[in-house]
């Protein structure tokens, strides 16, 4: 001990010299070319009259097992699935994490799957595995969270980001009663999705019929429902004459329901965003939750199985403007990036809130 | 508040460590220094916010720190032996679990059953660990670190992607979390009869001097005649059972159950306990110190959020904690040390 | 942890038992090892291929190697739980300094620096203050993984050059051997060599063995301790700087776990955790069990819930096993003495 503070300095010294050394002319940010990897583009001409073949291999990889969003998601996968008679297959890790993703999609490059349903928990980090996979000739269809566009064939978009966007701000004006001040209860700081929701919804704020709303604060529960449920709490310490809490996410929106029910702040501070019927039904049936919205996320599923399915046999490659049928669903065609968008959001109330159920 | 600055009153009696009177003071300044710290964080933040005083905030802060503060109580009792329990949050997972489905299959059960139920799993759990610590022979770490994997895996096959929502419980279950007697809260009535129960047990009856003496030195706690292996047992049980307690308290908090209840806050309680001034090695520290730490952690991340400080730090100052309070035990240890090598000059 | 339960601690007049169950537990464990590759080899579809093997062996990388040091460190009787959140340390830093302009040169060898200096601070704590390892490293655990989050939030930093993601990710020559695995040798060939074949491993033994004992036969125990957890540390960097490049994502979560699937593999590998016995052949065998049954097991769709419950199991039977088997032998031990007196 009584030496090697001298010792350190010795190999700290040593250590930072080596790195002043390279510090020249190395490979930094803006010299770096990220070329490598991806060059399997869309080849093969898309034939529309293919027919869907038959007992295509089509899995499915959530962020993550166990969450009931994505429990519904998945199962209008499986819906799609048989009525494709196709073989079904779900695996996913218990931990949103990107690492244990790629474990995951490697095992499925394995197994040789024709399809593999993807969302992604990091845009990147899951890139280099999915490359893998079409190289080896599996569709990588993403759903829910897109994965970086050049790994993957298309995208499926539950609805624009304008139009949540818009929702959100609408509910949140009528839930306020007009005026006063609001916060946004999101997920993570970087959610992607959530993000480009509240970016719409401040410029929707600007516009003058808006005006005497107020965005006080963006807090974010992580999509951790005590975490959320806890800065819901502290939302209303620090904001005492708060109107209405905007959850564009599910854990945020249940999280914040269930605080305000049981607290004083009920009837006073209404609650609105993005939820699961089943979960805000006893919300809304005990009026803590006027109105919420949502697509359906079962329709993603089946949506980015017939996708899938049509990619798998030919009948689409993923370019702008080629068009499939999906089920019950009718026809889709592919937008700009491979993306294909599902439709509007519905809107639920204590009148129609019974009649859906996931 | 109120309910942790009257326990800290001057005239409480020396606390529930093992050492000689004459050092009583040195250790209760331990307790006292969590409650300092207490005092200055939320006068501080009241200060910058005096809201965070009102009656709603500190009520939510003791329902956050209840649960808590229940498998602190636990943990601590095990650490005492010199032993550790990692498995705690995958008990209360697999207890939260149970009793959520329980209780919405059998709509009509009164809520003593529901708190039964949650504490016969975990006690069940808490006896796994315990046979495998004591008959096995196999470290508590190891153990508890392997059960840890078991009883979250155990959980996670039974619920498969399952959930259960806060429309499938019974209102009686849910309203359980916020109902008040006497104007405080069940939840927290609870937490605080184990703390008071789990003190009591340590610090006046014999079962408690045993434990503290196995946890000071097992070898000569064997040959002192103790029942090292009931009372270990004891030990464990008592953990596990408290922390599946947790999970049913957890339940009618929160509402919605799944697999992952509970991941991951063993590490919160192990912080709450040594914060709390219990040592890892073991003999020394007190119950209700745990309780205080577990206040304290919980008080920590909910003035952080009022203070509108970046949620960030809230892991880094808990570790930053940790240490501190492993340093003020060193501290406190070295310096009875020196004092016992004083008397014995004398003699 | 060395003086966690000295009643726990097999007594001394078992010890020739004890070097057989320890021999045998070794060989158990290698011989369990072979068994599972040959048998998933055999019954499950696409275990040996070679694009199978590139995975297990990208899989088995951070454990392995953070497995090295942790060995030693659990042979002299102490325990670092903070080598995941050092990676997770080690993985923000290493995108904030990216996003900064520095060179992927430089930042390397300042992440490896940074693991480094984690580890002088767990040593410092543990050998300057006499803190006991096991508090120590939990608090570090989540003051380290807490810093990780303040430097880069919950944001992921990617675009580091494809040269470096792609070696990490890459083969040699496109063949059938990783890249990486060069890198596993050589790091493992080292420490082998460093633990079972010089004085300074020798005294490493000596320290689990008996602390005071060591240090009055003239080891320098919390020097020797002090640069473990350094070395841990560094290790624990390396693997951090490449953990962000296999994945191509530099995140504050990297790694979050990881301390006990390490742990595991050490304990299962042999090594005791009252120090003073273990082998890193053992370990590295343990290593191996761990990745090729979990892998094996997911080829076969077997959940990811049920592979929590082999790991834990994997775990506590190490252990157990082997307690049984001496407590049996030594049945039997006494058995015969009895009846050799009684003739």
């Amino acid at each position: 001990m009584l030496r090697s503070p001298r010792t350190l300095l010795s190999v700290t010294s040593a250590a930072l010299l080596v790195a002043g050394l390279t510090a020249c002319g190395g490979t930094t940010k803006d010299s770096a070319s990220n070329t490598g990897g991806d060059s399997n583009q869309a080849s093969a001409a898309a034939d529309p009259n293919a027919a869907i073949k038959e007992g295509l291999k089509i899995a499915f990889l959530p962020k993550q097992l166990n969450n009931p969003y994505t429990d519904v998601e998945v199962g209008g996968g499986k819906v799609a699935v048989e009525e494709l008679k196709g073989e079904y297959k779900l695996v996913g890790p218990n931990d949103a994490s990107a690492s244990s993703q790629v474990s995951y999609i490697n095992t499925l490059i394995q197994q040789q799957q024709d399809v593999i349903v993807v969302a992604a928990n990091d845009p990147n980090a899951v890139c280099p595995s999915l490359n893998q996979a079409r190289a080896a000739k599996i569709k990588v269809i993403t759903f829910d969270s897109d994965a970086s566009k050049d790994c993957r064939d298309a995208f499926i978009n539950q609805a624009t980001t304008q139009g949540i966007g818009e929702s959100l701000a609408k509910m949140a004006l009528e839930q306020a009663g007009g005026e006063g001040e609001i916060a946004v209860l999101s997920a993570t700081p970087n959610a992607t999705n959530q993000n480009s929701w509240i970016e719409v919804m401040k410029t929707e704020l600007k516009k003058p019929e808006y005006a005497k709303l107020k965005l006080v604060k963006v807090a974010y529960g992580n999509d951790d429902d005590q975490k959320s449920f806890q800065e819901a709490q502290g939302l209303l310490q620090s904001y005492p004459n708060l109107k209405a809490i905007v959850a564009p996410t599910t854990v945020g929106i249940a999280a914040a329901a269930r605080y305000i029910s049981s607290s004083s702040y009920k009837g006073k501070v209404a609650v609105t965003g993005l939820g699961l019927p089943n979960q805000m039904r006893e919300y809304v049936k005990d009026d803590t939750v006027k109105k919420f919205a949502l697509w359906n996320p079962a329709d993603i599923g089946y949506l980015a199985a017939f996708a899938g399915a049509a990619m798998a046999s030919g009948k689409v490659t993923g370019a702008e403007g080629e068009k499939f049928t999906a089920g019950k669903l009718g026809e889709y065609t592919i937008g700009a990036d491979g993306e294909i968008v599902l439709g509007p959001p519905t809107e639920f109330t204590k009148e129609n809130i019974d009649k859906f159920n996931f | 508040m109120t309910v942790t600055s009257d326990r800290s009153a001057p005239t409480d009696a020396p606390l529930g460590a093992p050492a000689p009177k004459r050092f009583g003071g040195l250790l209760k300044t331990r307790e006292l220094g969590i409650v300092l710290a207490l005092a200055l964080l939320v006068a501080y933040t009241a200060i910058d916010n005096p809201r965070f005083l009102s009656g709603q905030s500190i009520r939510d802060n003791l329902l956050n720190t209840a649960i808590l503060a229940v498998m602190a109580t636990g943990q601590a009792v095990v650490v005492i032996t010199r032993n550790i329990d990692l498995s705690v949050g995958s008990v209360l997972g697999i207890s939260a679990f149970a009793v959520a489905t329980l209780m919405s299959n059998n709509q009509d059960l009164p809520m003593i059953v529901a708190l039964l139920a949650g504490l016969a799993v975990g006690a069940v759990a808490g006896l796994v660990n315990g046979v495998l610590v004591r008959y096995g022979k196999v470290p508590a770490l190891v153990v508890t670190l392997g059960t840890l994997y078991i009883y979250r895996g155990i959980t996670y096959s039974w619920a498969g992607g399952s959930q259960v929502n806060a429309d499938e419980l019974p209102r009686h279950f849910l309203t359980f979390a916020n109902d008040s007697i006497l104007g405080i809260p069940w939840l927290v009535l609870i937490a605080l009869v184990v703390v008071a129960a789990g003190s009591v047990m340590m610090r006046n009856y014999r079962v408690g001097r045993e434990l503290y003496a196995m946890g000071s030195s097992p070898a000569a706690a064997e040959l002192a005649g103790i029942k090292v292996a009931r009372n270990l047992l004891g030990a464990f049980v008592l953990s596990g059972a408290l922390a599946g307690l947790a999970g049913v308290l957890y339940a009618a908090r929160f509402g919605t159950v799944d697999a992952a209840a509970g991941t991951g806050l063993e590490l919160n309680v192990v912080a709450a306990v040594v914060v709390g001034g219990v040592a890892v090695f073991g003999g020394s520290g007190s119950v209700w110190g745990a309780a205080l730490g577990a206040l304290l952690l919980t008080v920590i991340g909910s003035a952080l959020a009022v203070l509108d400080i970046n949620q960030f730090w809230q892991q880094a100052i808990v570790g930053a904690l940790i240490i501190l309070a492993i340093c003020a035990d060193r501290l406190v240890a070295v310096r009875i040390a020196r004092s016992l090598r004083k008397r014995d000059a004398h003699v | 942890m060395s003086d966690i339960d000295l009643g726990k601690r097999p007594s001394a007049n078992r010890s020739g038992a004890l070097k057989s169950r320890l021999t045998s537990w070794d060989s158990i464990i290698l011989v369990l090892t072979g068994l599972v590759l040959v048998i998933a080899s055999i019954s499950v579809d696409n275990f040996g291929t070679s694009r199978n093997f590139t995975f297990m062996v990208l899989d088995l990388l951070p454990i392995i190697l953070i497995a090295l040091p942790m060995t030693m460190i659990i042979v002299t009787g102490e325990i670092d739980l903070s080598v995941a959140s050092t990676l997770g340390l080690t993985s923000s830093m290493m995108g904030w300094l990216w996003n900064q302009g520095l060179s992927i040169e430089t930042i390397i060898p300042i992440c490896v620096l940074i693991g480094a200096i984690c580890g002088v601070v767990n040593g410092f704590l543990i050998t300057g203050l006499g803190l006991p390892s096991l508090a120590v490293t939990i608090g570090t655990l989540a003051l380290y993984r807490g810093l990780a989050f303040v430097v880069l939030g919950d944001g992921a930093v990617a675009d580091f050059p494809w040269n470096y993601t792609g070696w990490v990710t890459g083969t040699i020559g496109g063949g059938a051997v990783p890249n990486v695995l060069i890198l596993i040798v050589a790091l493992a060939l080292i420490f082998g060599i460093v633990q079972h074949a010089t004085p300074f491993g020798r005294s490493l033994y000596a320290i689990g063995a008996n602390a005071q004992a060591a240090h009055f036969s003239g080891i320098r125990v919390a020097r020797t301790k002090f640069w473990l957890y350094v070395v841990s540390g560094a290790v624990a960097g390396l693997v951090g700087v490449l953990w962000t490049l296999r994945y191509s994502s530099a995140r504050a979560d990297n790694g979050a776990g990881l301390e006990l699937a390490v742990v595991a593999a050490v304990l299962l590998g042999g090594v005791s955790i009252f120090g003073g016995k273990g082998s890193l052949p053992g370990v590295l065998a343990g290593v191996v069990l761990l990745t090729a049954l979990q892998n094996a097991l997911r080829l076969e769709d077997v959940s990811g819930q049920a592979l929590n419950i082999v790991t834990g199991s994997l775990l506590v039977l190490s252990v157990l096993l082997p307690n049984v088997t001496t407590a049996v032998r030594g049945n039997w031990h006494r058995r015969k003495l009895r009846q050799a007196s009684a003739r």
